[in-house]
């Protein structure tokens, strides 16, 4: 039991440093440090970056053009990624679509779609949740009919984040009616630009476009865009949805929220001091960081042990998602509430990069103002999604406690 | 980084897993409790036996030269058998002490002698009107002129104090009454004339005693890192003795989930086992997560409790003791609750559990004690 990193590892944390600020462009990591809005190109950019130096898949082995790097190193990156204010890469293609084809799809699959997910030429979107399938996710009822050589999908699909830039949508859909509503399901892989999509955005409560609703009438699919087995799709489903959960701990984030955190509680002031002295809201301060301090090691734990026992990712990342999303949470409510009234204005146009803010307002206003209550508001999700947290106790209840 | 533990730490912890599921249930444990001595001299001989007195100490005092790590792995056990000994006073919290601070004659005349278990120490630097702070020290040293001291003061509830064969005494040779300057620690003998006791058993079943001072006469070579200077002994005694304390209430809560689960499983209700019930499920879920993050607290506690960064160490220690006095708090509520009146019941372990856990919580700095420690040296 060892928690310091060793010689081996600070050096690779030096080496990502070095990366990150050579060759991370700096438009992109002063949006990240002001909260900014980040095109797709600013991910695709990144991405082909990360690639062109062979760090195009950080989580992924070898063998498929990854890093091959362990939890610990993985941890690391992630942390320095935060620090330096480079964009995450998109989970669907990376945490969720990947894992499962590297697991369960063929070769074909594997040759064709993996490379393209690394070089960014693939944007990929989830397809899974749909108006009356939420925490039911087995209830689905997109359809996918047999004809020939094909598939036609009729159906529609909800939440789906990024959607509006998506190449691909891996979905679930129903191909059968019989037994367990969890025996009907398979794992189709869609090209976003087949005929019969349409893609409606969802505007959220922070006035932000970032979901969608997508329908598919009588839209063809090849049956070899299948990934496995016809009606195995929710054993997929759910090693997918592991994966994301254990993406979901987020504490690179974290750490990098908390510490923005306690920089605007020291700027803004509060009965002529700074707010992080006064002592009632520097608990609440502590005590998510207590939170997190936890969950840093519960993740690495849980993370290794799994790896090293050469296991599956298991129901244990409920726990990481569970802790993960309150963290974020509160994390975000403790930077709105820092600003005090200044957590009122709301400026469309402050998340774009050159807005300025008027000069009287500016007096008090700061930089990093504009976007912390639209944050706050939008991370309610996040207790939300990937399987609510109350799904994740039921998994727990279950799969780990047996009940 | 490396979360695994070696094979001999594993090893030594199954040791004292194997005694206590042979040797140590829970009716020995209650009988043992309502004894006069409220511990079992034989099971002090068999720890010594198995090593486990002498596992902090260095090998040059006939120790095994083990880490807090090592000592978390046993905490942890000591909390499942809620063993009644006094292992924490007088090996962790006193026996590292003088490992790490006291002279070079009394460790060599103390420290074989604990790894044997032959003597037996309790740390008596708490005092009634201080509450929490280890600083507040009204009893006085004062220079005898021959290169001794006299201690005259009262130390208040001194954890194993009764059956203890010395003390480890704080006391004040200069400065006003909470002044972190000027303090001593002495380690006095409890037949010393002067020294004087009034002993009781504590709410979780174990024992202590208010100890009184009076004109106590010790020699020089009595005295650990003075004249004046052992606030930071003491602190860093202390923060040692809180890292093992958390583990020892990992311990007690993996139990306690261990047996509220098996009674979710087992007792119906409305026809069915009450752990079908979603509402029962979920504060199970909450239980659950809560051992697991305290878990990883008590580690990041154990790891930093052998450091001399002394920042670092009590952002560590003050942090564990916090997070893990909450987590403690809800799963021995909880455990209680979800046992319905069974988990009031005196013959159910449950309710011990439930109070050690508590004791736990109180000890050394209550969970809003070291909130403020933590949260006044929060890192920007």
């Amino acid at each position: 039991m060892d928690l310091k990193y060793s010689q081996e590892e600070e050096a690779f944390r030096a080496q990502v440093r070095a990366f990150l600020e050579a060759e991370l462009p700096s438009d992109i990591r002063e949006k990240s440090r002001l909260g900014k809005r980040l095109a797709k190109e600013d991910f695709i950019r990144w991405q082909r970056i990360l690639n062109a130096k062979g760090w195009g898949a950080v989580m992924w082995p070898q063998k498929f053009g990854g890093t091959g790097w362990n939890i610990v190193q993985q941890h690391i990156f992630e942390e320095e990624r935060v620090e330096a204010g480079a964009p995450p890469q998109i989970a669907f293609a990376f945490k969720m679509v990947s894992p499962v084809l590297m697991a369960f799809g063929n070769p074909q699959q594997q040759e064709y779609f993996l490379p393209r997910i690394l070089s960014g030429e693939h944007w990929w979107c989830q397809g899974y949740s749909e108006p009356g399938a939420g925490s039911d996710l087995a209830s689905l009822k997109t359809s996918a009919v047999r004809s020939g050589d094909h598939y036609i999908v009729n159906g529609q699909k909800t939440w789906n984040t990024l959607g509006q830039y998506a190449d691909w949508i891996f979905c679930l859909v129903r191909t059968s009616t019989e037994g367990r509503p969890q025996e009907g399901i398979s794992f189709l892989l869609i090209d976003m630009r087949t005929p019969g999509i349409t893609v409606r955005p969802i505007t959220l409560l922070d006035g932000e476009h970032e979901v969608n609703e997508i329908w598919f009438d009588n839209v063809s699919v090849p049956l070899t865009n299948r990934v496995g087995e016809e009606n195995q799709g929710w054993t997929y489903a759910k090693f997918l949805l592991n994966h994301e959960r254990a993406g979901n701990a987020g504490v690179g984030t974290c750490k990098r929220a908390l510490k923005k955190l306690k920089q605007i509680a020291s700027e803004q002031m509060a009965n002529g001091k700074p707010l992080i002295q006064d002592s009632r809201f520097r608990d609440r301060i502590a005590q998510v960081e207590l939170e997190l301090m936890a969950l840093e090691i519960t993740n690495l734990r849980v993370l290794s042990s799994m790896v090293n026992e050469k296991q599956a990712l298991g129901p244990e990342v409920s726990v990481l998602k569970i802790k993960g999303s309150e963290i974020q949470q509160q994390i975000a409510e403790l930077q709105m509430s820092a600003l005090g009234h200044d957590a009122l204005p709301y400026f469309h146009d402050g998340l774009d990069i050159g807005w300025v803010v008027d000069p009287l307002l500016g007096e008090h206003y700061r930089p990093y103002a504009p976007p912390l209550s639209g944050q706050y508001f939008n991370l309610r999700k996040t207790s939300i999604y990937a399987g609510s947290n109350e799904v994740q106790k039921n998994i727990i209840s279950r799969h780990i406690l047996g009940l | 980084m490396d979360f695994s533990y070696t094979e001999e730490q594993l090893a030594l912890q199954e040791t004292l897993q194997r005694f206590v599921s042979r040797e140590y249930d829970f009716e020995t444990r209650r009988n043992l409790s309502s004894s006069d001595l409220g511990f079992s001299a034989d099971a002090w001989k068999q720890y010594a036996d198995l090593g486990l007195l002498s596992l902090p100490i260095p090998e040059e005092y006939g120790g095994l030269g083990g880490n807090a790590v090592d000592i978390m792995l046993i905490m942890e056990m000591v909390g499942r058998g809620l063993l009644l000994e006094p292992y924490f006073s007088s090996v962790v919290l006193s026996g590292c002490l003088i490992r790490d601070a006291a002279p070079a004659a009394m460790k060599q005349a103390v420290l074989p002698a604990i790894a044997a278990g032959k003597l037996k120490v309790a740390f008596a630097c708490y005092e009634a009107a201080g509450r929490y702070d280890l600083a507040h020290v009204a009893t006085r040293a004062v220079s005898d002129g021959k290169g001794g001291w006299r201690l005259t003061g009262d130390k208040s509830v001194v954890q194993d104090g009764p059956s203890a064969d010395r003390y480890l005494v704080s006391a004040r040779i200069s400065g006003s009454l909470t002044d972190r300057d000027g303090l001593a620690l002495f380690l006095v003998d409890r037949n010393a004339p002067g020294v004087s006791l009034t002993g009781y058993t504590t709410q979780c079943g174990r024992r202590a005693a208010d100890v009184r001072f009076e004109n106590v006469v010790v020699g020089a070579d009595a005295m650990i890192g003075g004249p004046g200077k052992a606030i930071h002994i003491i602190e860093r005694g202390v923060d040692r003795g809180i890292a093992a304390l958390c583990a020892e209430a990992i311990g007690i809560m993996t139990a306690l989930n261990e047996a509220t689960l098996n009674h979710l499983k087992t007792r119906k209700q409305f026809g069915v086992p009450i752990g079908k019930f979603q509402a029962l499920q979920h504060r199970m879920a909450d239980m659950f997560i809560a051992t697991e993050q305290a878990r990883s607290m008590a580690i990041i506690a154990a790891v930093h409790a052998d450091s001399d960064d002394a920042a670092a160490r009590q952002r560590a220690i003050s942090g564990a003791k916090t997070y893990i006095g909450q987590a403690a708090r809800l799963v021995s509520q909880q455990a209680v609750q979800l046992h319905g009146g069974m988990g009031l019941v005196d013959e159910m372990i449950v309710s011990h559990y439930f109070k050690r856990l508590t004791m736990i919580n109180i000890g050394f700095g209550d969970a809003d004690y070291h909130m403020a420690r933590f949260s006044s040296a929060l890192e920007a």
